[in-house]
């Protein structure tokens, strides 16, 4: 293999590829257009990606506060942004309140933002544009132009999104997962909006996935085999698969919901439907279930989709930190490999209440618990890693290691969810909310924050600044769970989720002698998690502040900050175009650290063969330093 | 730096990028049509007995149909056989072949679709019910205010379910007429179209986004014959790779009609 591998056919030099290339011919300097808007490279792609991310994010952590106001204050005006509000979206804020149906378009449009337009964007195609063509040693992506294309279908999807939110009846308002027949029923056209956006969106991934698959199996660098490629190389392989697979039967969902919506068709309305009081004028026959399983056929590898990008961020950085190899290299590819494929056959854990069944609850049950397997492998090598390390505290470290014990409490809150008994009771509850947004928000965005942090010297020259990433750490460890935390229990005593009142229509202090009202000490959390929600938001401050501020004056550093070993950092900063000044021939595994014989505790991937033979792993474990 | 393996081959996996590139495509593309026709069986089966529809598609159309881009998949195979061959007249007048056969398709699929628009269930006042293909309206028809009368070549049927199956004997019996109604006799008036049932719904979906599939393929094809086919002059390797890459998209397409015409068509 590696013989095979050395042979391959060195990339052609620019002087030698003659007319053959369009699009390679020799341009004097790229003007504005070419460059930041019609770019096909893929490092300008990825931070096109990154930034469009992190401002929907923001917008969607903004909508969040909204809604937390109207659920501690139910109908009181929003102070501040209440007359704007009033003054942009017109009679669904009336008097600078939130109304029911905006307080639905605002959830159901913080979840859509949050992950299709947030956090996937960021993790997926942001970090893997960026990154993963440097790790593997290739000069761009396979498919430039249709890397460009994904970014602009993205972006139009996200423009189709918030154009929605200004036409007559407001934004959609049935969820995130948009539910049949109600997602149909409600009367705005908001849904026909988000359907389309999410075709955009979903276009968008799949040019992504395609060329992320083919970049990776087709553009390796000589000697880079799979089993020396870097963990976080294999969770976007695994990661582009399920976009790949598990996001048309959402198109088709959507394009059928479309259908529903505008041409009055009836696949997920079922016979004698009534709307308002007043039977429906449609042919009936369809099944609400349908869309469930098409929506969740997505929606449940979308769980993955949002994690494993993050799981590799925080295995490179725990590798580099720790100054050790990787704990269980090959568990770690394994039970990424084994999650990919298992977690195509979880969905329907999502849907115990639907009265499936219990010879089905249970196959689903059981797979749900078999998908904990490998995520629990995956946690404890990670884990592992730290053991007898010399660590090496910054602020990617810290976001890492922020990660580990708050996916474990994201993970683990969510093994009652997994069993149809449980799940009856807390389905639908603040405990919920609270599980996957351990996941996703403490989880993975803590992942992507640790990411920006780590990978940012590589894109700038320079690094964010140290004490103000700690602040920004700190303070959003404290906030996130203050803010989630009391949800578990919210949940546990039965708050519903998805009530613009916050529960106050069953709560003890308006329905006095009612059995299992929510009580007082309940209620009151819903005060308590604005104001953390409010202080989390401003924690992100110090970090916008000091991302701005450090392109042009953070600290300069070498091309090699971390004395990293994969291929990212061992070529210029910020990389030139074509990405390498020579093709790197890969000599050995990922995370060769602390290797014995060598002065450095690091050894590039592509530094020549010295003391190795190529291909040959260290002879021993280094001890850890005392 | 060029990207490597644009047009040759990668030796450890035997595959150029827009190869692997095109294959991960149509991969998603299965699960696209796999969910459509998984909608489709879920439909079906819990439709209520005796009213999911027979015999509403014209065999005979899709026959011809299935025919046409059987025959597109071969001109086009033997369209890249020629590039491989150096053959560059042979190989325009193949793919002349292929956008001639697709147009022909896409020509009697929008004849079918006409059919089916201009095809219309009328639920009487008196509770028959009126199944033909539109003659001609009245001036002055208007069903809201009850005026004027509408001509409809077809029949009359007691009840809706003797629509649902037209194979049957019963059916096959009864004679077309021109058949003459008032407006204010008009329950309810409402042609073949998607909303009709959830028949119509999948079939109009199902069919329209393959529809659209052709039509992208037949214009990239297009390209390639035209204005694209200026490439072959300048790099004959990586022009006959693009034939190939397109080629196995049209084979897909090709592929989900066998899938489309059985299941609609002949069930």
């Amino acid at each position: 293999m590696d013989e095979l591998v050395e042979q391959f056919p060195p990339y052609r030099e620019p002087a030698e590829s003659g007319p053959a290339g369009p699009g390679h011919h020799e341009h004097a300097a790229p003007g504005f257009w070419s460059h930041y808007i019609f770019s096909t490279d893929h490092k300008v792609i990825g931070i096109q990606y990154g930034f469009t991310a992190l401002a929907f994010m923001l917008f969607g952590f903004f909508l969040m506060v909204l809604m937390r106001w109207q659920i501690a204050h139910p109908g009181m005006p929003v102070p501040v942004v209440g007359p704007v509000l009033e003054r942009i979206l017109g009679a669904p804020a009336a008097g600078g309140a939130i109304s029911p149906d905006l307080y639905n378009s605002f959830g159901a449009m913080h979840g859509t933002i949050m992950i299709f337009l947030g956090v996937v964007p960021l993790a997926f195609a942001a970090f893997g544009n960026y990154v993963v063509p440097l790790m593997i040693g290739a000069p761009d992506m396979a498919f430039p132009r249709v890397n460009m294309a994904s970014y602009h279908a993205f972006f139009l999807g996200g423009v189709v999104m918030l154009v929605s939110f200004f036409i007559p009846g407001g934004a959609a308002q049935a969820g995130w997962t948009s539910y049949s027949p109600l997602a149909t029923s409600i009367p705005t056209d908001g849904q026909a909006f988000w359907l389309i956006g999410m075709v955009l969106l979903i276009t968008s991934s799949l040019l992504g996935a395609v060329n992320f698959i083919a970049t990776i199996i087709q553009l390796r660098a000589p000697g880079m085999t799979w089993m020396r490629l870097p963990f976080f190389v294999w969770a976007q392989f695994v990661t582009a698969f399920i976009l790949l697979l598990a996001f048309p039967p959402l198109e088709a969902a959507g394009v059928l919901q479309l259908m529903d919506n505008v041409a009055h068709t009836s696949f997920f309305l079922p016979t004698g439907l009534a709307v308002g009081g007043q039977l429906a004028d449609r042919s009936g026959g369809g099944s609400p279930l349908l869309w469930q399983h098409l929506f969740w056929f997505l929606g449940h590898p979308e769980v993955y989709v949002l994690i494993l990008p993050a799981m590799g961020i925080v295995a490179e950085i725990i590798a580099n930190n720790t100054r050790k190899p990787l704990w269980g290299y090959k568990s770690l590819v394994y039970s990424v490999l084994f999650v990919g494929f298992l977690s195509f056959i979880v969905w329907a854990h999502h849907m115990y209440l639907t009265g499936m069944g219990q010879k089905i609850a249970t196959f689903f049950q059981t797979t749900t618990m078999i998908i904990s397997i490998p995520s629990v492998i995956i946690l404890t090598c990670l884990f592992l890693s730290l053991w007898g390390a010399s660590i090496r505290i910054n602020t990617p470290m810290l976001f890492a290691l922020g990660f580990l014990p708050m996916f474990g409490i994201g993970g683990l809150s969510g093994l009652p969810l997994g069993l149809a008994a449980a799940d009856l009771y807390l389905h639908d509850t603040y405990y919920v909310i609270a599980h996957f947004h351990y996941v996703v928000a403490p989880g993975t965005i803590f992942a992507l924050f640790a990411g920006v942090y780590y990978w940012f010297p590589k894109i700038t020259g320079r690094k964010l600044n140290e004490f103000w990433g700690r602040v920004h750490f700190w303070c959003s460890f404290v906030f996130m769970n203050m803010v989630f935390q009391p949800m578990f229990f919210q949940g546990i005593k039965g708050m519903l989720r998805r009530m613009s009142d916050g529960g106050v229509n069953y709560s003890a202090a308006r329905v006095p002698n009612a059995i299992d009202t929510l009580p007082g000490t309940i209620m009151e959390l819903n005060t308590f998690i604005l104001w953390a929600a409010i202080a989390l938001g401003l924690a992100q401050i110090p970090f916008i502040v000091n991302l701005f501020h450090s392109i042009q004056h953070g600290e300069k550093v070498s091309a090699n900050p971390w004395e990293a070993t994969t291929l990212e950092w061992q070529t210029p900063t910020p990389p030139p175009h074509g990405n390498f000044e020579h093709e790197p021939h890969v000599q050995r595994g990922p995370y060769e650290y602390s290797a014995p014989g060598h002065a450095a505790d690091f050894t590039p991937q592509n530094e020549a063969a010295a003391t190795t033979a190529p291909g040959q792993k260290p002879v021993s474990r280094p001890k850890p330093a005392h | 730096m060029e990207i490597p393996y644009t047009v040759e081959i990668r030796p450890d996996t035997g595959l150029y990028n827009a190869k692997l590139g095109i294959w991960l495509f149509l991969a998603s593309e299965v699960m696209l049509f796999g969910g459509l026709f998984s909608a489709y069986v879920l439909l079906r089966v819990g439709a209520e007995p005796g009213m999911w529809p027979h015999g509403w598609l014209d065999v005979r159309l899709g026959t011809i149909n299935t025919l046409l881009l059987a025959l597109s998949a071969i001109t086009t195979l033997l369209a890249w056989a020629a590039c491989k061959a150096r053959q560059f007249a042979k190989f325009k007048f193949f793919h002349a072949c292929t956008i001639v056969l697709a147009l022909a398709f896409l020509g009697i699929k929008t004849y079918e679709y006409h059919d089916k628009w201009i095809h219309y269930e009328v639920d009487l006042a008196n509770g028959t019910y009126v199944d033909g293909h539109l003659v001609e309206k009245s001036p002055d028809f208007d069903l809201a205010k009850k005026t004027g009368t509408v001509t409809l070549h077809g029949h009359i049927v007691e009840e809706r379910k003797e629509l649902m199956d037209l194979r049957s004997p019963a059916v096959e019996a009864l004679k077309n007429d021109e058949l003459t109604i008032k407006a204010g006799d008009i329950k309810k008036m409402e042609n073949y179209g998607p909303r009709h049932n959830t028949f119509t719904a999948i079939y109009f979906t199902l069919t329209g986004l393959h529809g659209l599939h052709i039509l992208g393929g037949t214009i990239v094809i297009f390209y390639l014959w035209g204005p694209g086919s200026r490439m072959w002059r300048r790099d004959p390797e990586r022009f006959t790779n693009r034939i190939e890459v397109s080629g196995l998209f049209w084979h897909f397409v090709d592929l989900v009609w066998i899938f489309l015409f059985p299941v609609l068509y002949l069930t």
